[in-house]
């Protein structure tokens, strides 16, 4: 349990990194706050577990401090700085008994047996494997051997952290749930700080109070699913949270008028005159189709029902635009225009957001 | 679906059979015709039924060499088979250097067994070998012709020094096949040095562990050439394991008939010994879940 700065932190796996692109992790100054549940969401590649490992100490980071509450542990190995980490694939002590598995950690630390046997208990519990504590971990399935990574991973209650690298990947879907709400009950008994990986949208909203969202090695956004949702700061969080994701179209601001493909439409705001790349960002929630002659004007490709709603693919001057439109809503052919709400708009400079600007 | 029937087919298997005639069973056989006769010259041979096997099984020689046989195997597997697994748990993993160390590691392992004989022939000698000159410099009493623990220590060296390698590039191996999750595992879950050796490496590498034991068994079980080339089977009968007493017995003394039931008694405990290595191994390979 404990606050976890990172402070200037950069990671290169090149011995002499010269140039920026040859970070895996880009300089970056961040907070982990002390019991709080992260997700650190973001395409395979950005550089999450990467920044997870040097956390853990497996990596040591080419610059920069890691402190835990306001300790430097920059350079102390992993054995050293009480953290728990469960990894995307199972890994077991194939020759020890799913009971002595899970007791590892603890014997590690020398804890007390009378206290090992009950908490191996309890975890056998939450894990649901009370019925196997006594086989070999040797042949059990990919999905049993991954419960008791997790497992031994949740068993020290005085941990600094719990990290989780993509740790429902080998899992089945109904499973997932359940031990997504486990670690979720986890947390809100014992209140350590947490930060779970994944690139599943899904998993990290509903398992964090906070979404970490990384591109290219850079931190790009952090926030609750709802700021991620309505105010994201780069493209990139717009079109990887969200399904389908945000709508990117280039176009020309000045004041609270933007003309995109030379169609004007109206912001509803000021964002002054934005320079370099500008584009504007909707998401589907935000736009609807309709006939008439105002809004951009498209043509619909498919219509796509997936229960809840459907999804229309339109296509605007070679773009895709995606809309969300209610199940009820009647989708005919001559409906050729799209608006924007004007409360889901966001516009971009270089990929970055630009604050509206009180007119 | 009916099955054809075509009982020419057998001959096609006739190539193998062939081989397997020539190369085991017809060789084999000969042996056993030769064990169970007796012979007074002249290409004479006349039948003795079980005698030689009821000689040879009462025979103190035989019991002495296989005694001797058993001690050798023993003695160089409990070195061998640790030190080869230390050595390839200090081997570099990557790099220049992993390179480096596996060529060395070879070297031993390329060397034929009469020209290894030779080499420490020469090294232990106390007139100019490097090894027996230092050690009678120093004042140690080291003469592997004369006394008997020189001898042994000499010829178990010899044989460390020429196959500890093959222990450790197979164990290297197995290694080199461990994911790195699992030693990240271990550092997460706190585990000291010797935990990780015994609760991730070892059952790693148990498997080719087991080959390797196998292999050095049924090698060192053999063994003729080096000690013959180095000692001779001395001083006096100290050295003479089961290869090298058999050939005295049977090309020396040209007693055929002992000579056979003794190489077959022999085959047969390295066949059994081999099944019993084999029926480990393949419950190894099943409580994995293969």
């Amino acid at each position: 349990m404990a606050k976890i700065t990172l402070e200037n932190l950069a990671h290169s796996y090149l011995p002499k990194p010269t140039r920026e692109e040859d970070y895996a992790l880009k300089s970056m100054d961040h907070d982990w706050v002390d019991g709080e549940a992260y997700a650190l969401l973001g395409s395979s590649g950005c550089g999450k577990s990467t920044l997870l490992n040097i956390i853990s100490g497996l990596l040591h980071p080419s610059q920069g401090r890691i402190l835990f509450n306001d300790k430097d542990v920059t350079m102390a190995p992993t054995t050293q700085r009480n953290i728990a980490q469960v990894f995307q694939f199972p890994v077991v002590y194939d020759t020890m008994t799913v009971r002595d598995n899970l007791a590892f950690p603890l014997r590690n630390r020398g804890s007390d047996p009378a206290y090992i046997q009950e908490r191996v208990q309890q975890i056998a519990a939450m894990i649901g494997m009370e019925a196997t504590l006594d086989r070999k971990a040797r042949g059990l399935t990919a999905d049993a051997k991954q419960k008791i990574s997790l497992g031994r991973g949740m068993v020290r209650e005085d941990v600094n952290a719990l990290l989780f690298d993509e740790p429902l990947t080998v899992i089945d879907p109904h499973m997932k749930w359940e031990l997504r709400t486990q670690l979720k009950s986890l947390h809100h008994e014992f209140g350590h700080t947490m930060i779970y990986v994944t690139h599943d949208q899904t998993e990290a909203l509903t398992f964090a109070d906070k979404v970490v969202v990384m591109f290219d090695g850079r931190v790009v956004q952090m926030g609750t699913p709802q700021q991620l949702f309505e105010t994201p700061e780069h493209t990139f969080v717009g079109y990887f949270i969200g399904s389908p994701g945000m709508n990117v179209l280039e176009a020309k601001v000045s004041g609270d008028k933007a003309v995109i493909a030379g169609t004007e439409i109206s912001l509803g705001q000021g964002f002054g005159t934005p320079t370099g790349k500008v584009e504007l960002g909707v998401r589907p929630e935000f736009v609807t189709l309709q006939s008439g002659d105002e809004g951009l004007p498209v043509t619909i490709k498919r219509v796509e029902d997936v229960g809840r709603h459907k999804i229309v693919r339109a296509d605007f001057q070679g773009i895709e635009i995606n809309i969300i439109a209610a199940e009820g809503e009647n989708i005919s052919p001559d409906m050729n225009r799209v608006v924007f709400d004007t409360a889901g708009i966001n516009i971009y400079s270089d990929s970055w957001r630009v604050a509206p600007k009180a007119a | 679906m009916n099955k054809t029937v075509n009982q020419k087919a057998w001959f096609l298997i006739l190539p193998v059979l062939l081989l397997v005639a020539f190369s085991a069973v017809i060789p084999l056989m000969t042996v056993v015709n030769y064990s169970v006769q007796d012979t007074f010259g002249r290409n004479e041979f006349f039948w003795a039924g079980l005698e030689w096997f009821e000689q040879m099984l009462a025979s103190e020689r035989m019991w002495n060499a296989l005694g001797r046989q058993i001690a050798f195997t023993a003695i160089i597997l409990a070195i061998q088979i640790p030190l080869g697994v230390f050595v390839a748990l200090n081997m570099p993993k990557k790099g220049f250097w992993a390179s480096f160390c596996l060529v060395l590691m070879s070297l031993p392992l390329l060397i034929p067994w009469n020209v290894v004989g030779t080499i420490w022939q020469i090294f232990g000698r106390v007139d100019i070998g490097l090894l027996g000159y230092t050690l009678n410099a120093m004042g140690i009493d080291y003469n592997y012709t004369q006394d008997f623990y020189a001898a042994w220590i000499t010829v178990v060296m010899m044989d460390v020094w020429h196959w500890t390698s093959l222990v450790a590039l197979l164990a290297y191996a197995g290694l080199q096949s461990i994911p790195d999750a699992y030693y990240q595992a271990a550092k997460i879950d706190q585990a000291g040095r010797w935990k990780v050796f015994r609760f991730i490496e070892l059952p790693k590498i148990m498997g080719v562990l087991m080959i390797a034991i196998l292999l050095r068994f049924m090698d060192s079980f053999m063994i003729y050439t080096e000690p013959f080339v180095v000692t001779g089977g001395g001083p006096g009968n100290s050295t003479t394991f089961l290869s090298i007493d058999l050939v005295k017995m049977a090309l020396g003394q040209f007693d055929l008939g002992p000579a056979a039931a003794f190489s077959i008694m022999y085959y047969l405990v390295i066949l059994l010994v081999s099944y019993v290595f084999y029926t480990v191994m393949t419950n190894l390979d099943k409580r994995d879940g293969h």
